[in-house]
């Protein structure tokens, strides 16, 4: 190709597009540190002129942030354990073991994927009314549990792992169970890390379903909390900017130190289909 | 070796029938299989098949509920908000579709060069996808504010008069759908760019050897390598567009002047503001009717056009 630049016009198209999706991300960071006389400016103002708390403090001390925080962290931790737990369980009841309906029932989990969450949701609230988990916390991470990309992926993977090991174990003497839990999963972490990030994006995210469960603030997951507070108090743009920090920070940082993780997980969700 | 002799020896003197045998491995497999199983489909197959009976009733979730057959639907057809609500959903996919698979292919043709700073550009456009949509609603609500917003400001710069944005009813879908490109277009291009990397090399060395123009091998080789890839991502993007939800009730609610209210917002509004619950199971089902028929529609079309990608 030739040089007419002193570098690859790539950079033209790349660098204004990488800002364009950088910019505003810093742009809350730095706002959530300004004062409500400097937000009100215009032209805006990229940087404080000094690091101001207040929003932190007025979001922490008049809104119970730091509970819906703890509720967020309680609901995806419970959604990614138990994922890890019942869907590496089920991927490997229906890679290798023989039972009875083993066919139809994949099919029928496979066959779920294409039910929509706006059919689901007035049913689940009304079974949840039933079963009296409405407006507790459990009733945001129960739908979160298992799921059929969950099973998906892991029977896909242990479908791909070599059976002779396995076998051998069987023949030394170990039990199902322990041959899944001490031979078979060790080997699974890859597929394992996958699921646990995918589980965590969605459940911790998820603004929906919580909205529709939960009514009572101090049960409210970050991010029903945050859009409630939003709702309310319009103009208080350093606490929502602060508390969009707060929501959204922990996943930032897991995305910059486990990056090529998540882009795998991206990567799968997207291929599988 | 001991162990064995004495476990097989073992089973040989308990003599265990065949039938008890694979009545042993169907509970063995269910007990790994059924906790979620049960839950997948506890809180999918049946919720779903629930809600068609629902959909067949006037019922507001207190009082005992009023059988009244397919007239949900039938009001749904002449229903104007409803009329509405479809309209804005129907532009808002035509946008978004589109656009996020054409950016989707630039950017990761882009990001596929190796060049300096690329690490950096990557994380870059990636990051926003980690973001949650309600966050990334609350922001877009700062950075497109019509007073004080860095987005009006810009314009400002390049001597464009200032707008209202979400506060306009002639403006308010197409920011929202360019908020919801920006949450998104970093998942297409990390489909993209697997996908441009499964390309073989040496498809595009011997093209280039037999005299291809650059342009020649991204409409004769790329291009449709990447077919499977856009059917995928082409049927991935118009559920994401039909079921926005969580951007929409973080900057406008729907208003103003119902200019955003789409069809997934109304049924939200319809079941849990103000208690329908049959006619909003009857807006979802014939939401998901038709979600299903665009589905089967984009893959039976991409099979029909053979190796040509639009």
């Amino acid at each position: 190709m030739r040089r007419w630049l002193p570098f690859s016009p790539w950079h033209l198209l790349l660098m204004p597009l990488a800002l364009l999706f950088v910019l505003p991300l810093v742009q809350m960071v730095l706002t959530s540190f300004m004062s409500s006389a400097e937000i009100n400016q215009f032209p805006p103002k990229l940087f404080p002129t000094s690091l101001h708390l207040e929003g932190y403090r007025a979001l922490l001390t008049e809104t119970p942030a730091l509970r819906w925080f703890g509720n967020t962290v309680l609901v995806s931790t419970v959604a990614v354990l138990a994922h890890l737990v019942l869907c590496s369980m089920a991927g490997y009841g229906f890679a290798r073991l023989k039972f009875a309906g083993r066919g139809l029932a994949f099919l029928v989990i496979v066959a779920t994927v294409m039910i929509p969450i706006q059919l689901l949701m007035i049913p689940t609230y009304l079974m949840f009314a039933r079963l009296g988990i409405v407006d507790t916390l459990a009733s945001a991470f129960v739908p979160w549990l298992a799921s059929a990309f969950g099973i998906f992926l892991m029977r896909q993977f242990f479908l791909a792992l070599p059976v002779e090991l396995e076998e051998a174990a069987r023949i030394d003497g170990c039990g199902t169970w322990r041959t899944f839990w001490s031979i078979v999963l060790p080997l699974a972490r890859p597929a394992l890390a996958t699921l646990a990030v995918f589980t965590l994006l969605s459940s911790w995210n998820d603004l929906l379903w919580p909205l529709i469960a939960i009514s009572d603030d101090n049960r409210f997951t970050l991010q029903v909390g945050l859009a409630n507070f939003q709702g309310m108090r319009r103009t208080e743009w350093s606490q929502l900017m602060a508390g969009n920090v707060l929501a959204t920070a922990p996943l930032i940082l897991a995305f910059l130190f486990a990056q090529r993780k998540f882009i795998a997980t991206m990567t799968f969700s997207g291929l599988k289909g | 070796m001991a162990l064995t002799f004495a476990a097989s020896s073992h089973a040989v003197v308990r003599k265990v029938s065949p039938r008890g045998r694979a009545v042993r491995r169907s509970l063995t497999g269910w007990a790994f299989a059924g906790p979620a199983t049960v839950l997948v489909v506890g809180l999918s197959l049946f919720p779903a098949i629930w809600a068609f009976f629902i959909s067949r009733a006037r019922w507001n979730g207190i009082s005992p509920g009023v059988p009244v057959g397919w007239s949900n639907y039938q009001r749904l057809a002449t229903d104007p908000d409803m009329l509405a609500a479809a309209r804005h959903t129907l532009l808002l996919t035509v946008l978004f579709v589109p656009s996020s698979i054409i950016l989707g292919i630039v950017v990761a043709i882009a990001l596929n060069q190796r060049i300096r700073l690329i690490g950096f550009y990557r994380t870059c456009i990636f990051v926003p996808y980690v973001a949650s949509a309600a966050a990334t609603g609350i922001l877009a609500g700062f950075v497109f504010n019509p007073q004080f917003g860095a987005a009006n400001d810009v314009l400002r710069h390049l001597g464009i008069p200032q707008q209202q944005f979400l506060e306009s009813p002639t403006q308010a879908l197409f920011v929202i759908c360019l908020i919801a490109l920006w949450g998104e277009v970093g998942f297409c291009t990390v489909i993209y760019l697997a996908a441009l990397q499964d390309i073989p090399r040496e498809l595009v060395e011997a093209a280039t050897m037999d005299g291809a123009s650059r342009w020649r091998v991204f409409r004769h080789i790329t291009l449709p390598e990447l077919r499977p890839v856009t059917v995928f991502t082409a049927v991935w993007q118009t559920i994401t567009a039909v079921q926005l939800f969580d951007l929409i009730y973080t900057t406008t609610r729907g208003g103003p002047l119902n200019s955003t209210q789409t069809v997934v917002y109304y049924i939200y509004e319809l079941a849990f503001q103000t208690q329908r619950l049959g006619y909003g199971a009857a807006a979802a089902y014939l939401l998901f009717a038709v979600t299903l028929m665009l589905t089967v529609g984009i893959i039976w079309y991409s099979r029909r056009r053979g190796s040509e990608v639009f």
